[in-house]
């Protein structure tokens, strides 16, 4: 299937600020099919940002854009879809953005099960500000602010969406770019609060500082590491020991947030 | 037809007011002592199709309104001094992003916890310099029950018209007070709506100064598509670093609140005719000033009352006027001299200043700002 990415960028605003090497712009792509392939109105999709280079991707595309502040996508997100739940709302962020100052926001909307989608760019550290270490940098690796390696245990971005009440949980990387908008494409369609973690490299700030030799190792990395749901169940313990599961993780019928209110609405007679 | 009265708390009234002004969104974290306004408007925003939310705290409460806001509602939040200082960044974003909303803030006691159930007014310098950066503020000052239902409506006028945040600083007296109310009929007070843009989607930016210094304001999912970002931007609202546009954009931001100042700023003359002591006065305080300039009166001393209603932007020009006229001001307040610096700023030494200030969580009485008179010379 052909995509028409033209559709979905905005006029004039490339070339986009990530390094060579950076896998946000695959995620992009992935985001943009996903919306050709709904054929989502521009017009009625918001998308929505915190702070870092994943939070400039919103920049890029043609629709109701918002870029906030450090860690708030989620927050004014809730806002804007309360206020217009028939729009199609989308976060996009990186892990830092999203688990670390905006962790909260996180959470409760995962528990509200609002129905948004929001797209982690996991690539495990503070890219933006210069390699600093995230909630997601793994144990014992570098970074600008963990010279002598990270003491630090990671978030698992996707076991703490499920925890926190997502309905829809689902983890792509940068190199399975194929697999990316597919995820992205069920979890708008999901009913529910969607979260896509796509696992992503910095070869400028996390790549350099931790023996990376080049993008196509930390690519390579990606590719060795995932193992898809299905083929895990058939692996044993041992065999699973330092992969990560990709695909959908997680996908269950809750009561959607905006429905529930509309509820509330209907008790109070407001809908009169 | 008589018209509906009510036995009403401030912050019911600041509710109510809300309703009044076609405040149709929500949101908030519970605290002491503003709490009532989320409780009435949880009962009441779901009768007509409006919504409600409680966040999972301040940061997100402020971002939440902001997002209904940005989607073209009238959005309200409530909230108190320790919520005010979380919420500061987001009202930053507020005025740089340009998106109207009110700021209801209940003065207690601070700094921090501070005396959550005690009166204060300690947070006026808050509400005007606790974001970071440079930016116009519009602070109203409530004195009355009725007061706070009609200033939460001129609030909104005023955030919709110059499209930025607006705060309502209530203290705690206010805030809880019980007093009768008449509660508005449509079309009794102005009501006021952010312009809409009059160019086609195609054409539409949300910061095209060709309009004026308050660019029209296109909601999301109204058929405009548009970017929005806290970043220094450009008229398309697109981040820039280049030193016209920040400069531009950074003095019209300011401009739009200090061009307008006549017609923001609300005071109340009270017997200054002849005055050569002039009480300053703002919220509860102000009760217990025009007490004692009555009081003062039937005793032969030629007082009278400047009554605050806009705080911010700080009504200069009429407290300049004032310096070359009266002997001294008497600035009652609770806390330890905030309106008094802004005073002293005006006066430029034309006048004695003496301040009343009380941060025990007791209310200042008519007695004190009586003996202080003695002391203007």
């Amino acid at each position: 299937m052909a995509f028409d990415y033209e559709k979905f960028i905005r006029p004039g605003k490339l070339p986009h600020i990530w390094c060579p090497g950076c896998g946000h712009g695959i995620v992009m792509k992935g985001l943009i099919r996903a919306m050709d392939t709904l054929n989502l109105v521009k017009e009625e999709t918001a998308i929505v940002s915190g702070i870092g280079c994943a939070s400039r991707l919103p920049g890029y595309i043609d629709c109701c854009t918002l870029h906030t502040a450090h860690g708030r996508a989620a927050a004014f997100a809730t806002g804007v879809k309360m206020a217009k739940p028939e729009m199609n709302v989308i976060l996009v962020g990186g892990d830092g953005d999203g688990t670390a100052i905006g962790g909260n926001h996180f959470i409760h909307a995962c528990r509200r099960n609002i129905n948004m989608t929001y797209i982690i760019l996991n690539n495990y550290i503070y890219g933006m500000t210069g390699g600093q270490f995230s909630p997601c940098t793994p144990t014992g690796h570098k970074a600008s602010t963990t010279p002598y390696g990270n003491p630090d245990p990671g978030f698992d971005i996707a076991k703490l969406a499920i925890g926190a009440g997502a309905s829809f949980v689902a983890r792509g990387t940068a190199f399975h770019a194929n697999q990316i908008d597919k995820l992205i494409t069920e979890a708008i369609q999901h009913k529910g609060f969607s979260v896509v973690e796509i696992l992503d490299d910095c070869p400028t700030t996390y790549g350099r500082r931790n023996k990376y030799k080049s993008v196509i190792e930390m690519m390579n990395r990606l590719k060795e590491v995932a193992v898809p749901v299905k083929a895990a169940e058939k692996m044993t313990a041992e065999q699973l020991q330092g992969k990560v599961l990709t695909g959908v993780l997680h996908k269950v019928e809750r009561p959607e947030y905006c429905e529930e209110y509309a509820k509330v609405i209907e008790r109070a007679g407001g809908n009169k | 037809m008589s018209k509906k009265v009510g036995f009403l708390q401030g912050n019911e009234a600041a509710a109510h007011g809300a309703l009044y002004a076609g405040c149709k969104f929500f949101a908030g974290y519970p605290i002491t002592p503003s709490t009532e306004v989320s409780e009435v408007l949880s009962i009441e925003l779901p009768k007509i199709g409006g919504k409600f939310i409680q966040m999972e705290d301040e940061i997100g409460a402020m971002a939440a309104l902001l997002g209904g806001a940005l989607a073209g509602q009238k959005a309200l939040t409530s909230t108190s001094g320790p919520g005010l200082s979380l919420k500061q960044e987001l009202i930053g974003y507020g005025c740089i992003a340009e998106i109207p909303c009110v700021v209801y803030n209940v003065m207690r006691g601070g700094p921090s916890t501070g005396m959550p159930t005690g009166p204060s007014q300690s947070d006026v310098m808050c509400a005007k310099w606790g974001t970071h950066g440079d930016h116009a503020t519009i602070a109203l000052m409530p004195a009355s029950v009725q007061e706070t239902y009609d200033m939460i409506v001129r609030a909104f006028n005023l955030a919709e018209k110059y499209r930025m945040p607006v705060h309502v600083l209530p203290d705690e007296i206010v805030a809880h007070m019980r007093e009768r109310i008449e509660f508005r009929e449509p079309g009794e007070l102005e009501i006021i709506d952010r312009t809409a843009p009059s160019v086609p989607p195609s054409e539409y930016k949300p910061y095209d100064t060709k309009f004026g210094d308050v660019p029209p304001l296109a909601a999301f999912g109204s058929g405009y598509k548009f970017h929005v970002t806290g970043l220094n931007k450009l008229p398309d609202g697109f981040p820039t670093t280049k030193a016209e546009y920040v400069q531009a954009e950074e003095e019209r931001q300011v401009r739009k609140v200090t061009a307008n100042i006549d017609e923001i700023v609300e005071f109340e003359e009270f017997m200054l005719d002849d005055a050569e002591i002039c009480v300053v006065a703002y919220g509860s305080t102000s009760r217990s000033a025009r007490y004692a300039v009555n009081e003062a009166r039937e005793q032969g001393i030629k007082v009278g009352m400047f009554r605050i209603k806009t705080f911010w932007p700080f009504p200069d020009k009429q407290i300049k006027a004032l310096a070359d006229k009266v002997k001294g001001f008497i600035v009652p307040e609770m806390n330890l001299g905030m309106c008094s610096l802004e005073i002293e700023r005006c006066a430029q030494g034309k006048a004695q200043i003496l301040g009343i200030n009380r941060v025990d969580g007791e209310p200042i009485n008519p007695e004190q700002i009586l003996e202080k008179m003695k002391e203007v010379k």
